[in-house]
Formats: structure tokens, C-alpha cells, sequence
């Protein structure tokens, strides 16, 4: 891969763009404290009040984690009643994937996407502003049911029917409102994203010059655009179902419980990809920076993540295997999903060829990515033992479902974004993280997601169900490990917290090319970034790159 | 299958030497044909996952070692390279083919539910399961029997803490025993996992299962899907007895049944019917309804001194008969008999402090039922 300004003069363009932009926005007066972030319409300034929102709501969801840990410390029902319990699982799942993974993606495609192919912008800023502040309105809303009598949603963030519309609590009418509005918001941004990649890359980079994280996040954008209406259809049709008298849902009326959970899981599975295609590739990005040697098999990546995106929607009813479905469906939805393994393989295998007589360092970024890699390969694997459909009678709806998830999801995506921001903050501030905090915090969260997640492998096959608030003795001390390890990493993502307000207020200065191996055009303006940059595009050179 | 089970034998051998030690950390290999094949199944393809990830990992470490910057490692300028890349896509896919051939094996003979000896209706309710044998004209309701003291952390816990019941499932060993499976209100799912059955309860759907268990014991499982506050307060056992000592107890739950059914044309004292109105009341009403029949508004009326209640006995037989569509409240005319609903609801109409004196007869519950 690997496009590259002519190296004699890297900094000219942007430089000089940057200091056009600045006289020329010195003009007019632009507003100053709240009203500058609420009607920004800057890439930069929005991706950062994303990516500001999802910190934020990974905390609230992570304290909804930790009060459901706390519960599960040990047997019995000692802090919370199970009618609080249910609400606390459900709102950390749809916080931590609607609020903190989501629009933390987001957010940095904000940022880097413009950066990363050469644009001033994205493709449709004011849209952009707009797709924002969605966000806190929803989440807002979607916490506030938390206080409404009748408590707020209980159900789990997969919301069955009936359990989520004949027998739900009153506040279920806000839940959808708030989820409307959240998937409005995704799907506004996505066809940013979509109009921004196809339109306003620099003049001479192709398809096939775009570096990873750009192209992962095309994919994505169109995951988006294709199921999020999908959501928002089955999430009304419960609204008619609680409201208005309807019966799509409702056995007693004619309806049919089963068909929630197809439409939901066709929206769901694409979803679990949208957590992960973007993982995937500022991943592509930080290993070939860090082995200093470029990314192994960039076209089969490309290949590889469209395969994924594309089976992404054959494989939704592998979430279904116990709900009674005829012989033929099971078996084409266990073939279909074995199959992700293979492009899923592919990935590994070129991440780990591209280490493969490299010259390797070990910074903070490349720490979290290298994580990435093996504790991803490991939710991998449970997630192949689940697509075999006989076994997946005994593991479905257990904990071993429960490890799989956070599995992929926690040193996942959720390690992929952090190790994204360790890696572009010199680009963002101006100085280097904190290397000391940042490999404490990497070694504190690698302790404690694997003391929080690798005994949930062992309850599950021992036969604990997910969503109980309390249970056997048998599980013991595999929960009381959970619990320890969740509230060890849970206080350690202060140390993340420290790292980046450390890291704007001051700290080592950053070059423009931060990283000595980076090579994409976001390294060619300074850093930290000027508010407006590449305002004349800059003229791409395809280096190296197999032509 | 056979020569491929061959082809897998090494695997096997380790699966079976793990096989001893299946003590609470791996999967039960279980009781039924079915549960070994699965087992064997989960330990191969686990095998194939760690040989995988050795094999990954293996050169991700050595790499990491290997060609450090700090060692002064120049990198390669190798991108790409087909062969290999068309390498690693096609052994996975052969070794993919290699696991569905068993899988679809397994799951086929899952399936095949045909040539049933025992039909069982397994009907998921919040917050029990109830049994009904076809044909036998024996049906019964299996509710969690540890205490809440034990929940509270006021009484010690049992070595089967949330694992027991009521009224367990009994089944005959050697026998195949087709289960019909379905819910009264939200999803629920019906698991053991020493049997391998994991099924769904769907409102409005039947679906199917089957078992054979090999060995007499007791089984125990629980609800696998969220149904609700007291999703983790509805286990399930299985007792699996020999076929003779199956239809002794068979015959006895059948006179017990005719016992109970003649109960229905007498006249019924009130203390006899307040007696027998509480255990159903702690074991069907007070989940929602709270012990001291106080509810959980909104959700969940409060009982005791509900003034629309007492003043309406026939409203107030029509709410549990039939039930409040668009509710929680399920109706319990077929969950119930006509005893039983004459009893429970004069323990309503007469605990805390309601004293109506109001002796409701199973007679007249019965006639309701019919209309």
C-alpha cells in the first residue's frame, strides 16, 4: 500500500494550506465557547466531540458492567434486586454499542478519514454537525428511562418480543424513540462517510490507494446504510405493537415472536461487523508502522473485508440455532457461517506475515494492536466453536457466548480504538501520549480483560446461563475471578483517561511524521493538525505501491 | 462417518483422556448419545483451534522476538506473495469441511424426532415449566423450591442452590421421549445440559426434541433465555428411572390426578381450602405478586387490601381463569385445576387481613372454566 507524498517536499502543501486556511477564516468571526462546538462544522472539531461522547459513555456503560459484577461476586442477591439487574445488563450493552464503540469509530473517521485521502473536509459538514448531536439527545433520552416508573429497559440489548412490547415496562416507547434517533444518526453519517471517500480523495489516489482504515470504513458505511433502516423497521413495528394495537409480534393476535428475532438479527450481524471492520483497519495501519515494513496482502485485506461485509448479511439466524428452525436453515447458516472463518483467517495471517522479518518496536499503539491481534484470534476461535451448530445447543445463551462477545468486542474493537487513539493523538495534540502511563495502562488492561473474560469460557461450559443475576455454586469462583478482573480494568481505563488529558495539556512535541514507519498523507501535515488542512489537495503519489 | 471419526481418531484420544476430567470446567459429556457426539464434536474443533492458534501465534512471537527494531532488525521488502496467500485460504476451508461433515451428521440425527415411545409437552411460564404427559392424562408444574431465605443470604445454601424443584421431570431410561415444546407468555429456553437439549419455548410455536438418556440419575438444568425478573429463579431436573419404576410412578400420578379430579364435586371447608390455597399461592402468585400479596405496582397489582378484588368475586375469578390480555397476568385455566383456583383464590380473598369468609367451590370454577 503504502501512498506517499514525494518525499523531497512533504509539508508544502499542507503547510501552506494550512496557513491559507487560517488567514482565511481569520475574516470572519467564528463563535466562541458552547456555540463554537454546537454549530461546528469542522471534521476535526466534531470528530473530537464524538469521540469525547463515546469516552464518556464507555464509563456509563462500563459502571453498568461493574454494578452487574458487583451483584455476581458471589452467589446470592446481596446489592441489587433482579428487576435492576435486567436493566443494568441491557443498558451496558446498548450503551457500550450504540454509544461508546459506535461513535467512537465514528469519530475518528471524522478525523482521519479527510486527512487520511486528502480532503479539506468531509463531503457534507453541516449533515456532519447534525449526525452528532443526535447523539446526546438519544442517549440522554435512552437514560432517562432508567428514572421512569417501571424502571427502563429489561430486556436485554437484543429486546425479544414479547418480552420487549406485551410485557415490557412503560418506558419501552422512549427506548424506541432513543434508538431512532441514534440510528438516524449512524445512517447520516454513514453516507458521509460514503459521499467523502468517493468523491474527495486527493487527485491520483485510486480505490486501491486508500489506506485500510478508509476502505474498511467504506465497507462499513454501506453495513450502515443497509440495516440500520432495518432496525429502525423492527423497532417500530414493536412501537405498533405497544401502542398501537397491532400484533407482529404477538402469538395471540396471529403474530410471530420469531420474526423479531430474524429482522433484528439481520440488522444484528452486519452490526457485530460494523464493531469490527473499522478494528481491522486502523490495526492494518499500526502493525505495517510499527514493523516498518508494509502491510502484507493489501488487496486481499480489501478483498477479504468486502467477503466478510457480504457474508455478513447470510449468517444472521447462527444467533438462532435453538429456536426451532427446519433442518435446511440450520445447516445453511452453520455452512455460511464457518465460512467467515476463512477471510476472518486471512486478516491474521497478513497481520502476522507483516511482522514476520520486520524491525519491530514496541510503542503504545503497536502494544494495543499486537494485543488485538491474539485476543481478537481468540474470540475468533470460540466464535468458530459456536458456529457448529450441534455443539451450539450447549453454548448458546451461556456464558461461553458471553466471553466470545467481549472477546471480540473488548480487546477487539474496543483495544482497536484505543490503540487508534495512542496512535493518531500526536497527530491530534502536538505531543506524544505518556509512554509510562500508556504501557501501565496496557499492561493493566490486559491483565484485566483476561481475568474479567477467561473464566466466563469455563462458567458457560459448566452450564451457566447469561442474564441471571444469580446463580449456582458450582460457578463461584469463576465469577468471583470475573468480577476482581472487571473492576481491575474498569479502574484502569482512568489511567486512559490521565494519558489523554496529559497528553493535550503538554508532553513530548510531535513531528508532522510522528511515527518514523508511518506512512499515509495524515502524516504530512503538522502536528498537532491546523483546524483546516489539505484546503488545496495535495498532489498524490503512489510510491512503492504495486501498480 | 465412521472413517471419518478415524480420520479424527488422534483428536479423540485426546478428547477422551479430557473426557475424565469434565469436572465443572469443560462441558458435561452427558447422558445421551446425542450429548457424546456433541461433546466430541466441541473438543474437536476446540483441538483444531488450539493447533491453529499454536501454529498462529507460534510465528507471531517468534517474529516479535526475532526482528526487533531494538536488535537492529532491517525490515524485508516482501508485500505479498499468491501462493501463500492461496495456501492459507484453502486449508482452512478443507479443515472447515472436515468439521461440518460430523456437525451435519449430528445435527441431522437431532432432528429426527420421529418414532417417539413418551410424548412430553414442556410448557415455559414465567417462572416455572410446566410438564404434561400425552396421552397420560398427567400434567404437573415444577417451580423452583429453594427458599428465598437462601437467595437473601438469611438461611445457608443448599448443595443444589436454584437447581431444585418442586416436582421434577421423571423420564424413563432407554426410552425415546419426544419433547413438545412451547411458552403461555414470553420466550423462554428449556436446557439440561447433561441431555444436550437446548430448545426455545416459543408463544404460538410448537417446536420439537428429542432425548434417550442411557443412565438413571438426576439431571439439572435452568432457563437459557431471558424471560423476565426471575429469569434465573426457574431451574429444571430430570429424573431419569428405570422403565418399570417409570410406569409405577406413572400409575400413581394418574390415581393421584382422578383423586384430585373427584375433589371437584365436593364441598370445600374454608380452612381446607386456605390449607391448600397457599402452597399455590408461594409457588404460582407471590413472584409477582410478593409474599404478603402486596404486589409491584405498576407492573405487578397489589393483592392484599385491593378493594376491586374482594367486592367482585366473579371479576376476581375471571382475572386468574382467563387472564388480563396485554398483561403479565397469563391465564391459569389450563395451568390450574378447578382445586386448585378455588383454593388460591379464597387464600386471596382471605389472607392478610381480607377476612370476606368468602369459601369459593372448585364446583363453580369448573363451570367457569367450561364457559
Amino acid at each position: 500500500m503504502a501512498p506517499k507524498l514525494p518525499p523531497q517536499h512533504p509539508l508544502q502543501h499542507s503547510t501552506t494550506a494550512a496557513a491559507d486556511g487560517q488567514a482565511d477564516h481569520a475574516h470572519h468571526a467564528s463563535p466562541k465557547g458552547i456555540m463554537r462546538w454546537l454549530l461546528t462544522t469542522n471534521h476535526k472539531e466534531i470528530g473530537s466531540l464524538y469521540l469525547i461522547f463515546s469516552l464518556i459513555m464507555f464509563f456509563i456503560g462500563g459502571i453498568f458492567a461493574l454494578v452487574v459484577r458487583a451483584e455476581l461476586f458471589q452467589p446470592g442477591l446481596q446489592l441489587i434486586e433482579p428487576e435492576f439487574f435486567n436493566q443494568m445488563t441491557t443498558m451496558h450493552g446498548l450503551i457500550m454499542v450504540f454509544a461508546a464503540v459506535m461513535p467512537a469509530f465514528t469519530g475518528l473517521a471524522n478525523w482521519m478519514i479527510p486527512l487520511q485521502i486528502g480532503a479539506p473536509d468531509m463531503a457534507l459538514p453541516r449533515l456532519n454537525n447534525f449526525s452528532f448531536w443526535l447523539l446526546p439527545v438519544a442517549f440522554t433520552l435512552l437514560l432517562s428511562t432508567l428514572f421512569m416508573p417501571g424502571g427502563g429497559p429489561n430486556f436485554g440489548w437484543t429486546f425479544y418480543a414479547p418480552l420487549s412490547t406485551t410485557y415490557a415496562p412503560p418506558s419501552t416507547t422512549f427506548f424506541i424513540l432513543a434508538l431512532h434517533i441514534a440510528g438516524v444518526s449512524s445512517i447520516l453519517g454513514a453516507i458521509n462517510i460514503v459521499a467523502t471517500i468517493l468523491n474527495m480523495r486527493a487527485p491520483g489516489m485510486r480505490m486501491m490507494d486508500m489506506p485500510l482504515f478508509v476502505w474498511t470504513w467504506l465497507i462499513t458505511a454501506f453495513l450502515l446504510i443497509a440495516v440500520m433502516p432495518v432496525l429502525a423497521g423492527v423497532i417500530t413495528m414493536m412501537l405498533m405493537d405497544i401502542n398501537f394495537g397491532t400484533s407482529f409480534f404477538d402469538a395471540a393476535g396471529g403474530g410471530d415472536p420469531v420474526l423479531f428475532q430474524h429482522l433484528f438479527w439481520f440488522f444484528g450481524h452486519p452490526e457485530v461487523y460494523i464493531m469490527i471492520l473499522p478494528a481491522f483497519g486502523i490495526v492494518s495501519a499500526i502493525i505495517p508502522t510499527f514493523a516498518r515494513k508494509r502491510l502484507f496482502g493489501y488487496a486481499s485485506m480489501v478483498y477479504a473485508t468486502a467477503a466478510i461485509a457480504l457474508l455478513s448479511f447470510l449468517v444472521w439466524a447462527h444467533h438462532m440455532f435453538v429456536v426451532g428452525l427446519p433442518l435446511a436453515a440450520e445447516l445453511f447458516f452453520m455452512y455460511s457461517t464457518m465460512l467467515i472463518a476463512v477471510p476472518t483467517g486471512v486478516k491474521v495471517f497478513n497481520w502476522v506475515t507483516t511482522l514476520f522479518r520486520g524491525s519491530i518496536s514496541f510503542e503504545p499503539p503497536m502494544l494495543f494492536a499486537l494485543a488485538f491481534v491474539v485476543l481478537f484470534t481468540i474470540g475468533g476461535f470460540s466464535g468458530l466453536m459456536l458456529a457448529i451448530a450441534p455443539a451450539d445447543f450447549q453454548y448458546h445463551d451461556t456464558y461461553f457466548v458471553v466471553a466470545h462477545f467481549h472477546y471480540v468486542l473488548v480487546p477487539g474493537a474496543i483495544f482497536a480504538i484505543m490503540a487508534g487513539v495512542y496512535y493518531w493523538l500526536p497527530k491530534w495534540t502536538g505531543h506524544y501520549p505518556h509512554e509510562r502511563l500508556a504501557q501501565c495502562h496496557f499492561w493493566c488492561s490486559i491483565v484485566g480483560v483476561n481475568l474479567t473474560f477467561f473464566p466466563m469460557h469455563f462458567a458457560g461450559l459448566a452450564g451457566m446461563p447469561r442474564r441471571i443475576p444469580d446463580y449456582a455454586l458450582q460457578f463461584a469462583d469463576f465469577n468471583l475471578v470475573s468480577s476482581i478482573g472487571a473492576f481491575f480494568f474498569g479502574i484502569s481505563q482512568l489511567i486512559f483517561v490521565l494519558v489523554i488529558v496529559l497528553c493535550v495539556r503538554g508532553g513530548r512535541k510531535a513531528p508532522a511524521q510522528a511515527w518514523e514507519g508511518a506512512e499515509d498523507l495524515e502524516w504530512s501535515v503538522p502536528s498537532p493538525a491546523p483546524l483546516h488542512t489539505f484546503e488545496t489537495p495535495p498532489v498524490f503519489h503512489r510510491s512503492h505501491h504495486g501498480d | 462417518m465412521r472413517s471419518l471419526w478415524q480420520w479424527l481418531l488422534p483428536t479423540c484420544v485426546i478428547a477422551g483422556a479430557n473426557q475424565a476430567q469434565a469436572n465443572g470446567w469443560n462441558m458435561p459429556v452427558g447422558v445421551t448419545d446425542i450429548s457424546r457426539d456433541i461433546y466430541g464434536l466441541h473438543m474437536t474443533i476446540f483441538w483444531v483451534c488450539v493447533a491453529i492458534g499454536l501454529l498462529v501465534f507460534g510465528v507471531m512471537f517468534y517474529s516479535l522476538f526475532r526482528y526487533r527494531h531494538s536488535k537492529g532488525a532491517k525490515a524485508a521488502e516482501f508485500h505479498e506473495h499468491t501462493s501463500v496467500e492461496v495456501l492459507w485460504t484453502a486449508i482452512p476451508v478443507l479443515i472447515l469441511v472436515g468439521m461440518a461433515v460430523p456437525a451435519t451428521a449430528t445435527l441431522k440425527n437431532m432432528y429426527d424426532t420421529s418414532e417417539a415411545d413418551l410424548d412430553v409437552m414442556i410448557i415455559g411460564q414465567q417462572w416455572r415449566w410446566r410438564y404434561e404427559y400425552l396421552g397420560e392424562d398427567v400434567a404437573f408444574n415444577s417451580n423452583m423450591s429453594t427458599p428465598w431465605e437462601q437467595i437473601r443470604g438469611e438461611a445457608a445454601r443448599g448443595e443444589h442452590y436454584l437447581l431444585e424443584v418442586d416436582e421434577p421431570l421423571v423420564l424413563p431410561i432407554n426410552r425415546k421421549i419426544r419433547f413438545l415444546m412451547t411458552s403461555d407468555d414470553v420466550i423462554h429456553s428449556w436446557w439440561v445440559p447433561d441431555l444436550a437439549v437446548k430448545q426455545d419455548t416459543i408463544p404460538g410455536f410448537i417446536n420439537e426434541n428429542w432425548v434417550q438418556i442411557n443412565e438413571p440419575g438426576i439431571y439439572r438444568g435452568q432457563c437459557a433465555e431471558l424471560c423476565g425478573v426471575n429469569h434465573g429463579f426457574m431451574p429444571i431436573v430430570v429424573h431419569a428411572v428405570e422403565e418399570d419404576e417409570f410406569e409405577i410412578w406413572l400409575a400413581e400420578r394418574k390415581e393421584a390426578a382422578e383423586q384430585e379430579a373427584m375433589g371437584v364435586d365436593r364441598e370445600w371447608e374454608l380452612d381446607e381450602l386456605m390449607a391448600r390455597g397457599e402452597p399455590v399461592y408461594r409457588a404460582i402468585c407471590a413472584s409477582c405478586h410478593q409474599a404478603e400479596g402486596q404486589g409491584a405496582p405498576p407492573a405487578f397489582p397489589a393483592l392484599a387490601n385491593n378493594a376491586q378484588l374482594i367486592d367482585d368475586l366473579d371479576w376476581h375469578i375471571d382475572r386468574i381463569v382467563n387472564g388480563v390480555s396485554g398483561t403479565a397476568m397469563p391465564a391459569f385455566r389450563s395451568t390450574l385445576n378447578p382445586v386448585e383456583i378455588a383454593a388460591v383464590v379464597t387464600y386471596t380473598r382471605n389472607a392478610w387481613g381480607g377476612d370476606t369468609g368468602d369459601a369459593v367451590q372448585p364446583a363453580s370454577i369448573a363451570e367457569k372454566i367450561v364457559q
